[in-house]
């Protein structure tokens, strides 16, 4: 008896493991476990055994049953495997093919370097101030101690709007300097601010254009001196053009709104065609700075008995073209798609001192 | 402003070498623009004698000459004519560059004679255009010798950039002083010894001024002079003039320019042959012109100051001589006018007739009173010497004295204006050398300090300080840092100063391009845009397509994307974030975040296809930019309503209360486009920034608490038909207003028009979530709340539910 319960076993479980997939698998499950299969009707079949039997027979029934149920899982598990891994290997793509697209802007160059501006300057106390394009003639020159004959004022340089009905006349402001003495007008001093903007003259050529951006910066109290613009300039050089040191050079020169003023250049060297700041022997011209003029706080209301200090301007064009290696200002303002997204940043690049101004 | 080293050294003693020179120059404020050393640069070039000189057997136009070089004897082939045996010209062996063509000259074999060097004309020395022949040099130049200084033109040429404020260094002996001032050697003394005339002049000198004009010009010294024998200057004159860039004319003309840029000090010559007397400075009459020396005829008017005789004007003051009374090398008698004019008429009087010149340049930055009569001086002993003949005593009108500046200043300014310390002691010097006159006042630490005569500029104390401190040197200046203000940096950018990166950096996350276009553009376009006002018309353009403000920032944009269409850039998506104008006073600027889309919202791809872009494109970069810089979108009206430029039926307007608009968007007029020759269509919008209202100040940053519920929430959908011209957003308002406290959310996600529905009908199919607060919504609830919303909708928009 045990002897065909034992071939009946072993017939079973062969057959377990030779199924070839689930489907038959499940079929040969109903024809051994279910309720008329092969084990079932011997199970039903004990009743008529002999008592003495019975037991034995039940025991080894239930052992094979068991053993066939655990081989029918494990038969179906590996089963499952093998049809999922022939899925997977009938489901692979090309992952060379492109990507869906996200197309990608980019932020201009000069509002990258206005960020970066702001950025530096903030760290050394100051606050961005602006003001019109559109600026009367006293903003912008009688109040800057800028007298009528200036050659400044005359035609070739200006752009003039008609005058006002009061007589004043209107020009396009020539330097973001106006907003100096708008802001010195409106609010008592000390003042330390940067003035970016867009400033304007009638000039167009390989290196001028009739509209460019300046950043112009304002710094007034008690006891600044000229060591202080020394030293607030090298610090924006060494932190806007990322280096540990810029050699820097004072030399007077003349602007009607700051005495002593004085033109700077910073130290720079061409190596393998690019332009290195801070370092060589060669000079290159960055900015107009001074003292401001005494005239220039009487016209704005400010005792320059008591209150003195200093007054730059720099080009943000012309800074952002030494620091990326831009050519062409022209190209600045062209809208160039190529030009843009070479030399445009990604916007989450925004610039801070904790993390650098640029990559 | 140029000069030459010979010349600096006439009046500096100096010992110093030309770099150190130059270096200091700039130092001081006269910024070296360039130095030109030509001994350096011509040093290959050397006398040489041509021994021989041959008819080349294979070319009737070449000689071969053999060419001792005082080292070596060379053949040489020249085309020349006059290259002949015995001359001595100008050799340059193999190697070297030919300044005037720029070649390499290199050992050659023309025609079977071989040719090494050359014998150069001063075309190919870059001295002159003359190419007729080579340069002939005089017999007795040694042989060897450099050309450069045989030629005399082994001078180095200087030039300097001279600010507007020293006009006293627009001649060489103001450069010399400053530099001597800074250490660089000592001034010469000036030898202006008085000539004595040996007659009265027949040509008497009148200022004819009404009390208004007295200042067109205040001094008048002048001098006859005949017996002359004018014609070509000496060597030593015509080549300082020609290192500077003048053409030498003759004797009495180049005198004139020579004092002018040796003692800033303008001068002008009549042939006083000419002249109907007296000499009169006056203003000109309306109607009378003057052909002056240019060959130019020139109106003059009632603001202009003329030198004239009897016949009328012959010269303008200051400006330029007149042709009529011109001297020329015929010229016997001469007078010699030195004069004062006014600095702002001088320049007004040039500005409107268009003449530059170099006595403009220097009249209209106030010349040196105190040298009208040193310089006549100087000026009759070079006229006797040159062209020999006799002066008259002189005559003068007015008088060159004006009242001296006198500025209190306080040494210790020095310190507290620059931050470097510089010694009393030294600092009296640095004046003392640069000609102020320095005196103690009222105690210690007070100077009261005179300004030369030739220092019109001079202003203040800050002036006085100046002074010191770039003859000290700039270099003394220390870096120190600005105090800080705060031990930790405060934000530089008020909250409405952040919004335009804000609003830019949300753009280009859209995949948007950021342009900066000119502020200008052409008017007949700006009219387009609700522009062209008078007012923001510029009164001298550099062109028509730049003459007018922008009343919008899409013109610009839409002839940018012409550009790159033009370039096969189909799709363009730009931005840009600047000003646009509506009056020329401070409020008619506003800020705009304006963009425009073109084309396909991406490449063609193998997974997906792009789409043409609609003005919900536009619509949507509208609220990137709204919610970027913190605008209350959830409060926007919005309403099919937008200026001319967008296409009527596609286009809106996005509105806080009837008034306030914070943006427009939609597709481009296509008239629009076609005026500005741009093939569309084309999306934009146009968001003001400034009409966005701030957020309240907040004392503190929390925020509100958040009250959610973790039971699920339930969605149920809703499709609507109602008449066509109802928006969605009527019905999105109405559902989430049915009841505020469930619905949370609700949707468009369908919208239907055609079979099924009636005609001027549509289906609007939404959805919207409700979510429980305190127990799961039963459905009794849900239906409730869907019941409502069906009411609220069918309510405002007379919408029924789809059957």
């Amino acid at each position: 008896m045990t002897t065909d319960i034992d071939a009946l076993r072993d017939e079973l479980l062969a057959e377990v493991a030779g199924a070839a997939d689930i489907a038959g698998l499940e079929a040969i499950r109903i024809a051994t476990l279910g309720k008329k299969g092969r084990i079932t009707a011997q199970m039903k079949g004990l009743g008529q055994r002999p008592p003495e039997e019975r037991r034995e027979a039940g025991a080894s029934l239930n052992q094979v049953k068991d053993l066939l149920a655990e081989a029918i899982e494990a038969r179906r598990l590996s089963l499952h495997e093998a049809e999922l891994a022939a899925r997977l290997a009938s489901e692979g793509i090309d992952v060379t093919l492109p990507i869906r697209q996200q197309p990608q802007g980019r932020i201009h160059p000069v509002s990258q370097v206005l960020d970066e501006i702001a950025a530096i300057f903030a760290d050394m106390g100051f606050t961005i101030a602006e003001g019109p394009d559109i600026e009367d003639d006293f903003h912008n020159f009688t109040a800057l101690n800028i007298p009528p004959e200036h050659p400044a004022r005359q035609m070739q340089d200006t752009f003039y709007l008609p005058p006002r009905d009061d007589g004043m006349p209107m020009v396009l402001r020539t330097h973001t300097s106006p907003v100096q003495i708008r802001t010195m007008r409106n609010s008592p001093p000390p003042h330390r601010i940067v003035i970016p903007g867009r400033t304007y003259r009638s000039d167009s050529d390989q290196t001028h254009t009739p509209m460019f951006h300046q950043v112009e910066g304002l710094v007034i109290g008690r006891d600044i001196h000229m060591g202080h613009l020394k030293g607030t300039l090298e610090a924006f050089c060494q932190a806007f053009f990322e280096v540990d040191n810029v050699r820097m050079r004072f030399r007077p020169s003349y602007f009607p709104f700051t005495e002593p003023s004085a033109e700077v250049d910073i130290g720079c060297s061409y190596q393998d065609g690019a332009l290195r700041i801070g370092e060589g022997d060669g000079w290159l011209e960055i900015l107009g700075c001074g003292m401001v003029n005494p005239r220039v706080l009487e016209a704005c209301g400010v005792d320059p008995g008591e209150w003195q200090g200093f007054a730059w301007g720099m080009g943000i064009d012309r800074i952002a073209m030494l620091k990326y290696g831009i050519p062409d200002l022209r190209a600045f303002f062209d809208c160039d798609l190529r030009w843009l997204h070479h030399y445009g940043f990604v916007p989450l690049d925004v610039p801070t001192l904790s993390g650098g101004l640029s990559r | 402003m140029k000069f030459t080293l010979s010349w600096l050294k006439d009046h500096l003693a100096t010992d110093a070498a030309l770099t150190e020179i130059t270096d200091k120059l700039t130092a001081i404020g006269l910024e070296l623009e360039a130095v030109a050393d030509r001994a350096a640069d011509l040093a290959p070039f050397t006398v040489a004698h041509v021994i021989e000189a041959r008819q080349h057997p294979n070319a009737d136009r070449l000689r071969v000459c053999l060419v001792d070089t005082g080292t070596a004897q060379v053949q040489v082939v020249c085309g020349a004519p006059n290259a002949r045996t015995g001359m001595k010209g100008v050799f340059a062996p193999s190697g070297t560059t030919i300044p005037g063509t720029g070649l390499l000259l290199k050992p050659s074999n023309i025609r079977g004679e071989a040719s090494n060097g050359m014998l150069c004309s001063e075309r190919e020395m870059g001295l002159s255009d003359e190419h007729d022949g080579i340069i002939e040099l005089a017999e007795d130049a040694p042989l060897g010798a450099p050309f450069a200084r045989v030629a005399g033109l082994d001078d180095p040429v200087i030039d300097i950039n001279v600010t507007p404020n020293r006009q006293d260094c627009l001649g060489v002996r103001g450069i010399a002083r400053d530099l001597a001032a800074a250490g660089l050697g000592a001034l010469k003394p000036l030898d202006a010894t008085v000539v004595e005339g040996s007659y009265d002049s027949p040509l008497a000198v009148e200022l004819d001024f009404e009390a208004d004009f007295a200042a067109a010009c205040s001094c008048f010294l002048g001098r006859h002079f005949r017996g002359l024998t004018n014609g070509p200057s000496p060597e030593w004159l015509r080549r300082r003039l020609l290192a500077i860039g003048l053409r030498p004319i003759s004797a009495l003309v180049d005198i004139t320019n020579y004092v002018t840029y040796d003692l800033g000090r303008p001068l002008h010559v009549f042939d006083a042959a000419k002249v109907n007397g007296p000499v009169q400075a006056r203003m000109a009459r309306t109607g009378e012109t003057l052909l002056a020396l240019d060959g130019k005829e020139y109106p003059l008017d009632g603001e202009i100051t003329v030198i004239a005789d009897r016949n009328g004007p012959e010269s303008i003051g200051g400006v330029m001589g007149g042709a009529a009374s011109g001297c020329t090398e015929a010229t016997t008698e001469m007078f010699l006018e030195a004069a004062l004019f006014d600095p702002h008429r001088t320049a007004a009087t040039g500005r409107r007739l268009g003449i530059e010149s170099d006595a403009r340049y220097r009249f209209e930055r106030g010349v040196d009173p105190a040298m009208v009569r040193p310089g006549l001086e100087i000026a009759t002993r070079l006229v006797l010497r040159m062209c020999g003949g006799e002066t008259s005593h002189t005559v003068l009108a007015g008088t060159p004295d004006g009242p001296a500046k006198v500025v209190d200043f306080r040494p210790a300014r020095v310190t507290e204006l620059i931050g470097i310390d510089v010694a009393a002691a030294e600092q009296r010097t640095i004046l003392s050398d640069l000609g102020f006159g320095v005196a103690e006042s009222g105690g210690a630490g007070h100077w009261r300090v005179t300004a030369p005569t030739w220092r019109s500029d001079i202003d203040g104390e800050a002036d006085i300080v100046e002074e010191v401190a770039r003859i000290a040197g700039f270099d003394r200046i220390q870096s120190t840092p600005l105090p800080r203000l705060s031990v930790t940096a405060k934000p530089a950018l008020a909250t409405a100063q952040r919004r335009p990166a804000q609003a830019k950096r949300a753009l280009a996350v859209r995949g948007m391009m950021e342009c900066v276009t000119w502020s200008f553009m052409p008017r007949r376009f700006a009219a387009l845009f609700g522009g062209g006002r008078d007012d923001l018309q510029l009164a001298n353009p550099i062109s028509s397509e730049l003459d007018a403000m922008r009343p919008s920032l899409l013109g610009n944009l839409i002839l940018a994307a012409g550009r790159n269409v033009d370039r096969g850039h189909d799709d363009v998506a730009l931005f840009e974030v600047g000003p646009q104008y509506s009056d020329p006073t401070p409020k008619g600027q506003a800020l705009a975040a304006t963009g425009l889309r073109r084309g396909r919202n991406g490449r063609r791809h193998w997974a997906e296809s792009p789409r043409m872009v609609d003005a919900y494109d536009a619509k949507a970069d509208v609220l990137a930019v709204l919610d970027a810089i913190g605008a209350p979108t959830a409060s926007l009206q919005i309403a099919s309503e937008a200026p001319a430029w967008y296409h009527p039926g596609r286009s809106g307007v996005l509105r806080l209360g009837p008034k306030n608009i914070l943006a427009v968007f939609g597709e481009l007029h296509p008239r629009v486009l076609d005026r500005l020759d741009v093939t569309g269509p084309m999306v934009g919008f146009e968001v003001l920034i400034e009409n966005a209202p701030l957020p309240k100040a907040r004392a503190s940053r929390n925020r509100a608490e958040l009250l959610v519920s973790d039971l699920p929430s339930v969605q149920r959908d809703f499709a609507f038909v109602v008449d066509q011209a109802t928006t969605a957003d009527a019905i999105l308002r109405a559902a989430r207003g049915a009841d505020k406290a469930f619905i949370t959310e609700v949707n468009v996600f369908d919208v239907y028009t055609g079979q099924g529905i009636g005609d001027g009908k549509k289906s609007v199919a939404i959805t919207a979530r409700l979510e429980p607060k305190d127990s799961t919504l039963t459905d009794r609830e849900i239906d409730a709340i869907a019941a409502k919303i069906v009411a609220a909708v069918g309510k405002a928009t007379g919408a029924v539910l789809r059957g």
